[in-house]
């Protein structure tokens, strides 16, 4: 392969992943705080429509990043506020939600189906786009790439770096001793399912603004929430795993969209839905890393061991449970 | 009773006056959408049969998720098991073309349906509890997985001499469609399968002893063993029962509606049954009439395009909004019973 051909290959990884990075952090603060969003793929697809709808009137598209981190944020807000103070199950409200949601974004955004709209212009960064080859296209991406690559250290730092990423993680393990140290953990609860929502919002709008621009039914982004969800759970709740898995898992779509070329008999939908067994698959390999069997049979094998230590990750505790102070 | 009645109307009202408003929104009348969805869906015997056939596969599919909510287990594989069910039918129905007893065949190949629709749920029952992949990836994944394999069949092996395209599959000659009475758009043998189908489970779930055990495994999966066998087998078991009535819905939609296989042969039912169990408050009763409510929202909006120019995915608007009204009045009922407590 070409050095230009490497680089065109790199960057349209870094623009798939880009919505999905942001989406999959989003989540990941939502979860370490111990509350389950499951709406992520009514919500990302809502939140696009919104962000393409919003754009499309006012000629903003920084209006229509606003508004669909708004819009994602309620519905969040709606999982927080039934799961938390209202005790009802945090994954049957996200999974009525995500249906409902999709079938909202349907609805309203019918009149905007198929229109050209405002699209985030790429950004050049002054020097390095001017290296040969490499530069062009590494360094004149949508905004919404660079975005993602500075969430990466950014919510890391947050969790692990900082008190109030300590009293999130808290809440997340062990509300109950949070509690007595004068944490109030659903409150915490509800800020981080509100923050994540909002970054959910902004990966809608990165889709219908930039990466998969425009509205439409099909618009081309369903089933990517639910992978978001997974990639979670594949990246051990950590934010570096998780963001590599998203990075991952584009390089696969972007694989995929190429491989269509060579086989061109295998129907382009065979191609879709490739990345979900390879989801099933992911999982249980993290799963059965755990076991005791396994392990032992890995003690003897130290490179593999060393591999395997990085993929195991636990979920936060109090994940799905709603805390009830007495 | 009187209190259910009234937590009825209440998630009633607030879900009709949420989707007046977005109606309003868009700039349509609300009085209008629900004249279309209800004359659509009630106006005629033809309409009103139209919407039996849907009820059909989305009581069967919220019967089998009753069987795996019973055990804690959220069985979202229901619509990929659909889906299996409707390519075990298709492929035994294909060798019964040009046979001397139709009939016959009709009938493997609804067992074939719901014996692949069993084998599916079986595959993402092992994956919880020998892979420990929760069952809300592992069957989400599977539904994917298997319309990978429907669209796979459509343009590959079992494609239409010439053309291959998203309208499905050759057409199965009459032959083979389930007999229906004259004027009648529905199977009457498919309605009595759904009815029979609900009284075998209000049976098995409230009144047997397997139906107790599987409450107990639900309430609590570490009890184990339980006479003999573990938590584990109950859900399997649960799981394989949900995964065979899913597939019998999934042949249904091929031997009675379609008559061939289509790319969208489950129309969603299988996640729209998740939805039917969650406004039944987990619980048998109320199903066949949230089905039969969910159904007529589902055939009358097909008039709103038409007579309206609004997107039909209205129907699916009303349907959340009234599971989340339910799950707003469940939720302050428990804050009520908690602070009195």
């Amino acid at each position: 392969m070409s050095d230009l051909s490497l680089s065109i290959l790199l960057a349209s990884v870094l623009a798939t992943a880009a919505p999905l990075i942001i989406a999959a952090l989003g989540e990941t603060l939502t979860e370490k705080a111990g509350v389950i969003n499951l709406s992520l793929d009514g919500s990302l697809l809502l939140s696009a429509m919104v962000a393409f709808m919003v754009a499309y009137e006012s000629g903003s598209v920084t209006l229509g990043f606003a508004a669909a981190a708004a819009t994602a944020a309620a519905i969040a807000a709606l999982v927080g506020i039934f799961g938390i103070y209202l005790g009802q199950l945090q994954v049957a409200v996200g999974f009525a939600l995500t249906l409902m949601c999709k079938d909202l974004a349907y609805f309203l955004g019918n009149p905007y189906s198929r229109l050209q709209g405002p699209q985030l212009i790429s950004m050049k960064i002054p020097g390095l786009a001017d290296i040969p080859l490499i530069g062009p296209v590494l360094f004149q991406q949508p905004l919404a790439v660079y975005l993602s690559l500075l969430l990466i250290p950014l919510v890391w730092w947050y969790l692990y770096r900082t008190g109030r990423g300590l009293e999130l993680r808290a809440v997340g393990e062990n509300p109950e001793a949070a509690y007595t140290r004068g944490i109030d953990p659903r409150r915490k609860q509800l800020l981080y399912t509100l923050a994540g929502g909002a970054l959910v919002g902004i990966a809608g709008a990165a889709f219908s603004l930039g990466i998969k621009p425009g509205w439409g039914r099909p618009q081309g982004i369903e089933g990517i929430g639910w992978i978001a969800l997974a990639i979670v759970i594949f990246g051990g709740w950590h934010p570096l795993k998780v963001a590599l898995g998203a990075l991952l898992f584009a390089l696969l779509q972007v694989i995929g969209i190429s491989a269509q070329g060579i086989w061109p008999s295998i129907p382009a939908q065979v191609f879709q839905v490739a990345p979900f067994p390879l989801m099933i698959l992911a999982l249980l390999v993290v799963n059965l890393l755990q076991r005791e069997t396994i392990r032992h049979w890995l003690q003897q094998r130290p490179g593999l061991a060393l591999l395997a230590a990085q993929l195991h990750g636990a979920p936060p505790r109090a994940l799905g449970q709603s805390f009830k102070p007495d | 009773m009187k209190r259910h009645l009234f937590d009825t109307l209440l998630i009633l009202t607030i879900s009709l006056l949420f989707t007046s408003l977005l109606v309003t929104v868009v700039g349509a009348s609300p009085a209008d959408a629900f004249h279309h969805l209800l004359n659509g869906s009630f106006g005629s015997w033809s309409k009103f049969s139209r919407v039996l056939n849907v009820w059909i596969p989305l009581t069967l599919c919220s019967l089998g998720l009753l069987y795996a909510f019973r055990t804690g287990l959220w069985n979202i594989g229901v619509e990929g098991q659909m889906l299996l069910g409707a390519i075990g039918t298709a492929g035994v129905m294909r060798l019964g073309v040009d046979s001397a007893s139709p009939l016959l065949f009709l009938l493997l190949a609804l067992i074939s349906g719901a014996l692949l629709g069993a084998l599916w749920a079986l595959l993402a029952g092992w994956l919880k509890t020998r892979g420990g992949v929760h069952e809300i990836f592992a069957g989400l994944g599977l539904n994917f997985v298997a319309m990978g394999i429907i669209l796979w069949l459509i343009f590959g092996p079992w494609k239409r001499p010439g053309i291959a395209s998203m309208s499905g599959t050759e057409p199965f000659p009459r032959e083979l469609w389930f007999p229906t009475l004259e004027g009648w758009r529905v199977s009457p043998f498919a309605l009595t399968l759904a009815v029979t189908g609900i009284l075998f489970t209000a049976w098995i779930l409230n009144h047997s002893r397997f139906g107790l055990k599987l409450k107990a495994v639900g309430h609590n999966p570490r009890a184990v063993p339980l006479y003999g066998l573990s938590a584990q087998t109950y859900m399997l078991i649960a799981i394989v029962i949900s995964g065979a009535l899913a597939g019998l819905a999934g042949g249904l939609q091929v031997s009675s509606i379609y008559h061939r296989l289509i790319p969208a042969i489950s129309s969603g039912y299988g996640y729209l049954g998740l939805l039917v169990v969650m406004l039944a408050n987990f619980k048998l009763l109320p199903i066949p009439f949230i089905a039969l409510f969910f159904a007529a929202l589902n055939v009358g909006s097909i008039q709103l395009p038409m007579m309206m120019q609004l997107d039909s995915s209205l129907s699916g608007v009303i349907q959340g909004a009234c599971v989340l009204s339910a799950l707003l009045v469940f939720g302050l009922r428990r804050l009520k019973a908690g602070a009195k407590s």
